[in-house]
């Protein structure tokens, strides 16, 4: 699961009024290469919770659209949201800390009858 | 068709390790998903900017239909209730992450985020109870809520659909125009029983030039006006002016009419020149049930 999706991820349960940002307890990651497209990550950028991202990878603090010109944060931020791949973990809600775990890089959102 | 796979047993358990392979082994399969996934991509009118996009593909499955948009250089999630179908796609290397989820739970994503949905005969599933605690319309519900919530503004959702009957096919219109989505039934080759698709085309934010629904396919491949039904629900567009959902009017919750009321429209006839009988204590009195 890359770092994008976990972005975009939130808790659904019942009761949790904001189950956003997962919280990564990893046990195993690795990294693949992907293109970099300085197109989508423009676009992207806007819409990413920068804090969210920060916590799960190395990134500068604070981050705003003007350091999208310097290539050197564009292949951070690149390699951050597609190239880390978490592949086996736990993702925990944090209001209610139920655990989503995360096996092959699939993390298992079913969520159970009564927290619908 | 000797019985439709709905019908059968509920998603996660049609769609077992075997099945999965033998779905995704079929040539025939391969190209028909391949051509409803670039009919559907199409009919997501993203901007013609070479501008790769992050999209939402549900059902996706064994990644079929998320192989046509990695080719079309896109970002992708998809979400899928069968582990089984996930495993095949995991296996074929696919460049999307992929999702274990009931799209009838929510799709569990914020806000805004996505640029486009497909999905390629997969919604359908959701008119099947398939557990004595599902209610089809609740999980509808939570279904085109959250996805018109995910969507960014004025981003389209494509959803290839193969409805039982017609009652089934207003029931997820119903469902999606009520979420707040606008659009249409675009049906490729309505006029046979093989090759009839139909496609959902829904689309966030305000109507305009970009919103109409575009034709579907005939059977050249020639443009052909849709089928009666379709026209119908072409002008069902909700005209909504911002991202709030419509609200819903309130319903009116007086304890029955009050005296108050009684003597005004007492008032209104007499002034009509009706009939009225004279306002005494006992007008408006309340009156047994039996009445």
């Amino acid at each position: 699961m890359k770092l994008l999706t976990h972005n975009m991820l939130s808790s659904n349960i019942k009761g949790a009024a904001n189950g956003f940002p997962l919280r990564i307890e990893v046990e195993k990651a690795t990294e693949k290469q992907v293109e970099l497209n300085a197109g989508f990550l423009r676009n992207v950028f806007p819409i990413i919770e920068w804090k969210a991202l920060v916590d799960a990878a190395q990134l500068p603090e604070v981050a705003d659209s003007s350091m999208l010109d310097s290539d050197n944060f564009l292949n951070k931020f690149h390699n951050a949201l597609l190239e880390l791949h978490l592949e086996k973990d736990a993702l925990v809600c944090p209001e209610t800390a139920r655990r989503f775990p995360v096996s092959q890089g699939i993390p298992n959102m079913l969520l159970l009858e009564d927290e619908v | 068709m000797s019985s439709r796979p709905e019908l059968q047993a509920p998603p996660d358990i049609f769609y077992n390790d075997a099945e999965a392979r033998k779905y995704t082994s079929s040539s025939r399969i391969i190209e028909i998903q391949a051509k409803l996934s670039e009919r559907a991509l199409e009919l997501l009118a993203l901007p013609d900017d070479d501008v790769p996009r992050l999209l939402l593909d549900i059902g996706c499955g064994s990644g079929l239909s998320g192989e046509t948009l990695s080719e079309n250089g896109h970002q992708w999630i998809g979400l899928d209730i069968s582990q089984s179908m996930l495993n095949v796609a995991l296996e074929r290397e696919v460049e999307g992450d992929l999702l274990v989820g009931d799209m009838g739970q929510g799709l569990g994503l914020r806000p805004g985020v996505i640029d486009g949905a497909i999905s390629i005969s997969a919604v359908q599933w959701l008119c099947n109870a398939d557990k004595s605690s599902h209610d089809p319309r609740l999980r509808l519900k939570a279904f085109f809520g959250s996805l018109y919530r995910c969507l960014a503004r004025g981003a389209r959702a494509v959803l290839q659909v193969y409805p039982e009957n017609l009652a089934q096919r207003e029931l997820i219109l119903s469902f999606a125009m009520r979420a707040g989505f606008a659009g249409g039934v675009v049906v490729d080759f309505p006029h046979s029983t093989k090759s009839r698709k139909e496609y959902l085309v829904l689309t966030c934010g305000p109507p305009s030039i970009n919103t109409s629904v575009p034709t579907g396919k005939g059977e050249d491949g020639e443009s052909c006006s849709e089928d009666e039904s379709s026209g119908d629900e072409e002008n069902q567009t909700v005209s909504i002016s911002d991202r709030h959902r419509p609200r819903k009017r309130q319903k009116i919750t007086k304890k029955g009419k009050g005296r108050e009321w009684i003597l005004r429209k007492k008032e209104q006839r007499r002034r009509r020149g009706d009939d009225v009988h004279p306002d005494t204590k006992y007008t408006a009195r309340k009156r047994k049930p039996r009445f």
